[in-house]
């Protein structure tokens, strides 16, 4: 553990990260809502190097019918990597990391969805990776909050994520690819920005339990900055003739 | 009560409405002493109850509602129709047959086949079972002429307007007849190619604008001008 070893300067004696960033600084975040007109809810997300589209879709009939819930909604979510998203060709098939990043972004998501109000139904959550550069669960959950509001779900909140991590022995704020590979250690979190839950924690990597919570304390203050473009992104689609009233 | 909070705001999942013990109605929560939205949409506070008005969402059938169904697949018992939400509308042949008939299923698809389209009423939802609906009932059963607009089913109330202001406007001033279906289905019929365009025209307008205030006189002013030209 610890990371392994490189040519690479995670960090200079300025405080700079390989990317140009400070360390309490995010990538670049454009988020965009509602770019796919056969979804009930769609949204785009551009993650500093990382692209993704979410689609929603539902409440819906739920197929097979065995998974009907007679109490509540049912929420599934599919995160799939295009075989061209990444530097070597990937299988278009579903790996193990694709079925645990699935599963960790629909735990996520589910502390904030109302479902109960659909019994028997399905909501279905569709997060393709049309480009990959670390950090993508945290991206494609960020995407999912947008597209879910998009479609009308209802949400007690909003569902932002960010990562933090360490390298080159500093707590740094949004990991990318390069400190991911070979920084120390890479923290995702999920966060509920109204209610003040976390809903998302993993943590690949070795931390002292005091750099653990300035980690977490990190981690939301970027939750919270992508929080404001998530809103930013809604806002745009649903009240851009705010002026026009 | 301050004078911002009885204004309508615009509001995203998880945004705080106000922390004011008021009654809640419709797409809030409460957490702690704050009510909070659960949707996209306009805050709204009247009296002593707070709602959102949502801006997106699915259609989700309530006893009464006034629907719009296309028949998508029939039994010698039942049709199913699909009401543009997540569940199907079930219509029982005894229904249509009177009670304690056993009709054929060439009975029934005699008198309605898929494909067409319906007007019901919900008469009976719960959450255990699909929506029951009737057809029996004036002004319901087969339509047989007019052309379906699918609009969202949030956009509703807005196209009816405060007492069915906006559709008479609409009806008014093309002589269109439009039956509107909870669900976001609406029927316009006129027998001039012309006003039927016009009015189908006024309620995709209605459709993409809803949040905007002052939408009537929108419309109106809509017709002022092609009614110039």
């Amino acid at each position: 553990m610890g990371g392994r070893k490189s040519d690479l300067v995670l960090l200079d004696e300025n405080g700079i990260r390989c990317d140009g960033r400070k360390v309490n600084e995010t990538r670049k975040i454009i988020i965009k809502t509602g770019v796919l007109k056969n979804a009930d809810g769609s949204a785009y997300i551009e993650f500093g190097g990382n692209k993704i589209l979410a689609g929603v879709f539902g409440p819906r009939d739920i197929h097979p019918k065995h998974m009907a819930d007679t109490n509540t909604g049912v929420l599934r979510v599919r995160y799939h990597m295009e075989p061209f998203s990444v530097g070597e060709r990937k299988n278009p098939a579903p790996s193990r990391r694709e079925i645990e990043i699935s599963k960790v972004i629909k735990e996520a998501l589910q502390p904030a969805v109302i479902l109960e109000k659909f019994p028997r139904t399905v909501v279905d959550v569709f997060l393709e990776i049309l480009q990959a550069d670390g950090g993508t669960r945290c991206a494609a959950l960020d995407a999912a909050s947008v597209a879910l509001a998009d479609a009308g779900i209802p949400m007690k909140d909003m569902v932002c994520a960010c990562a933090a991590g360490k390298a080159g022995d500093a707590l740094i704020l949004d990991v990318n690819n390069e400190e991911d590979q070979a920084g120390q250690a890479d923290m995702p979190i999920g966060y509920m920005p109204n209610l003040g839950k976390i809903t998302l924690l993993q943590l690949d990597g070795v931390l002292t339990p005091d750099e653990f919570k300035k980690c977490v304390e990190l981690g939301i203050q970027g939750c919270k900055q992508v929080y404001e473009i998530q809103k930013k992104a809604l806002r745009e689609k649903y009240f851009s003739n705010e002026g026009n009233s | 009560m301050k004078k911002f909070e009885s204004k309508k705001r615009y509001v995203t999942p998880g945004d705080v409405i106000t922390t004011s013990p008021l009654r809640l109605k419709e797409n809030v929560i409460l957490n702690g002493k704050r009510i909070m939205s659960t949707c996209t949409g306009l805050s709204d506070i009247f009296g002593d109850s707070v709602r959102v008005i949502p801006l997106t969402g699915v259609y989700l059938p309530k006893i009464d509602d006034l629907v719009i169904g296309k028949i998508i697949s029939v039994s010698s018992s039942a049709w199913f129709a699909d009401i543009n939400s997540c569940y199907e509308g079930m219509l029982f042949g005894q229904e249509v047959f009177g009670r304690g008939s056993y009709p054929t299923l060439d009975d029934m698809k005699s008198r309605l086949d898929i494909g067409d389209l319906i007007a019901a009423r919900i008469a009976n939802f719960d959450r255990t079972r699909e929506p029951l609906i009737t057809i029996s009932g004036q002004d319901l059963g087969k339509i047989d002429s007019g052309e379906l607009v699918k609009i969202s089913p949030t956009k509703v109330p807005r196209l009816i307007g405060k007492q069915g202001s906006m559709i008479q406007t609409i009806e008014g001033s093309t002589n269109s007849s439009i039956t509107i279906g909870q669900n976001g289905w609406v029927i316009v019929s006129n027998d001039e190619t012309n006003g039927l365009l016009k009015a189908i025209d006024a309620i995709r307008l209605v459709d993409e604008q809803a949040h905007v205030a002052n939408l009537t006189d929108k419309v109106n002013k809509m017709f002022e001008f092609e009614g110039g030209k």
